[in-house]
C-alpha cells in the first residue's frame, strides 16, 4: 500500500512525465479511498494552471504587469550601456 | 544611392533606445524567472551590454525585442546554473528518491499519513480570477528557496521540459524532480496556511 506521502511524490512526478500504469493503478487504488490526497491532487494541478496563466509567451505576466524598472536602475543602466558604447566607439 | 540612411538605421540598433523601448518588457520577463527585483535589474543590463557587443550579428531578422529575449534567456539560464550550483549540498547533491527530506517530512507522520490533511480550495476556476490569490501565489513562490522557485518557474512559467533543465542547469532528472517535489508542497503548503490563518473567509 502507498502511503500519502508516497502518493505526494508520485503526483509531483506525473505532472513531469507518464507513468507507468501499476504506478498509475496504485495512485488510483489510493486516491479512491483518500478525500485528503484528492485535494492535493487538485491542488498539485491548480499550482501548474496558476503558473500557467501568469505566464504568456512575451513573458509578460499577470504576476509582474505592473512591474518596471525603476529610474535609478534606468540611469545605472543607462550609465553601464553609455560607457561600453564609448568603449566599443574607442575599440572600432 | 545604395544605402539609403533609413537602411543603416534598421542595421544599427541604438542600445539606449532599447533600454526604453524594451527595458520594462525584458525586466518583467527576468522578474518572473527570477523573483528578485536586484537580480532582474542585472539581468536587463547584463542583457543590453551583451546585444551591444554582439549587434554587429543582429540580422534584423527577428524582431528587435525578440532578439534581446533570446539573450535574456541565455543570460536567466546561466545565472539560475550558478544560483543552483552554489546553493547548499543538501539541496541538489545530496538528493535521491530516499533521502532524508526535511524541508517537507512535518508534512507528514512517521506512517506517511498527512499531519495535517489538504483542505478543499473550492473553485479553481474562482481562485484563478481572484487577485489577492495570484498576489499569495506569487509570494510564496518567493519564500521557496531561491534555488527551488527557479525551478520551478522554469518548468511551469517558462515551461521548459525536464530534460531541458537537466542539461540547462547540469543535474540530473532526479534532483530535478526533487526540487520540483519540494517547490509544489512548499507552495501548497504555503497557499493553505495563508489562506486559512492570514485571510479567513477570503477565499470562497
Amino acid at each position: 500500500m502507498l502511503s500519502c506521502k508516497d502518493v505526494s511524490h508520485i503526483v509531483s512526478e506525473s505532472l513531469d512525465k507518464q507513468l507507468p500504469w501499476h504506478m498509475r493503478l496504485k495512485v488510483w487504488f489510493h486516491l479512491s479511498m483518500c478525500r485528503a490526497c484528492q485535494q492535493m491532487v487538485q491542488q498539485m494541478e491548480l499550482l501548474r494552471t496558476t503558473a500557467g496563466r501568469c505566464s504568456s509567451r512575451e513573458g509578460e505576466t499577470v504576476m509582474t504587469e505592473r512591474e518596471t524598472l525603476s529610474d535609478e536602475a534606468c540611469s545605472r543602466i543607462l550609465k553601464h550601456l553609455q560607457q561600453a558604447q564609448n568603449d566599443f566607439d574607442e575599440h572600432e | 544611392m545604395v544605402d539609403s540612411p533609413e537602411k543603416q538605421d534598421v542595421t544599427k540598433p541604438d542600445p539606449s533606445s532599447w533600454l526604453q523601448e524594451y527595458g520594462d518588457a525584458l525586466y518583467r520577463y527576468a522578474l518572473q524567472r527570477l523573483h528578485n527585483r536586484d537580480q532582474a535589474e542585472d539581468m536587463v543590463q547584463e542583457t543590453l551590454l551583451a546585444a551591444l557587443q554582439a549587434r554587429g550579428r543582429y540580422t534584423g531578422r527577428a524582431s528587435e525585442k525578440t532578439w534581446l529575449i533570446g539573450i535574456l534567456k541565455h543570460k536567466i539560464v546561466d545565472f539560475i546554473r550558478k544560483q543552483v550550483r552554489e546553493s547548499p549540498v543538501e539541496d541538489i547533491h545530496a538528493l535521491s528518491d530516499t533521502a532524508v527530506d526535511s524541508s517537507t517530512d512535518n508534512l507528514f507522520d512517521a506512517r506517511g499519513h498527512w499531519i495535517h490533511p489538504p483542505r478543499d480550495w473550492g473553485d479553481p476556476d474562482k481562485l484563478l480570477r481572484n487577485h489577492q490569490f495570484i498576489e499569495l501565489f506569487k509570494g510564496c513562490l518567493k519564500r521557496l528557496k531561491p534555488a527551488q522557485a527557479q525551478v520551478f518557474s522554469l518548468k511551469e512559467l517558462a515551461g521548459h521540459s525536464i530534460d531541458e533543465i537537466c542539461n540547462e542547469l547540469g543535474i540530473t532528472a532526479t534532483n530535478c524532480s526533487v526540487m520540483l517535489y519540494r517547490a509544489r508542497m512548499g507552495l501548497r503548503h504555503c497557499l493553505e496556511v495563508h489562506m486559512t490563518n492570514d485571510n479567513p473567509g477570503e477565499f470562497q
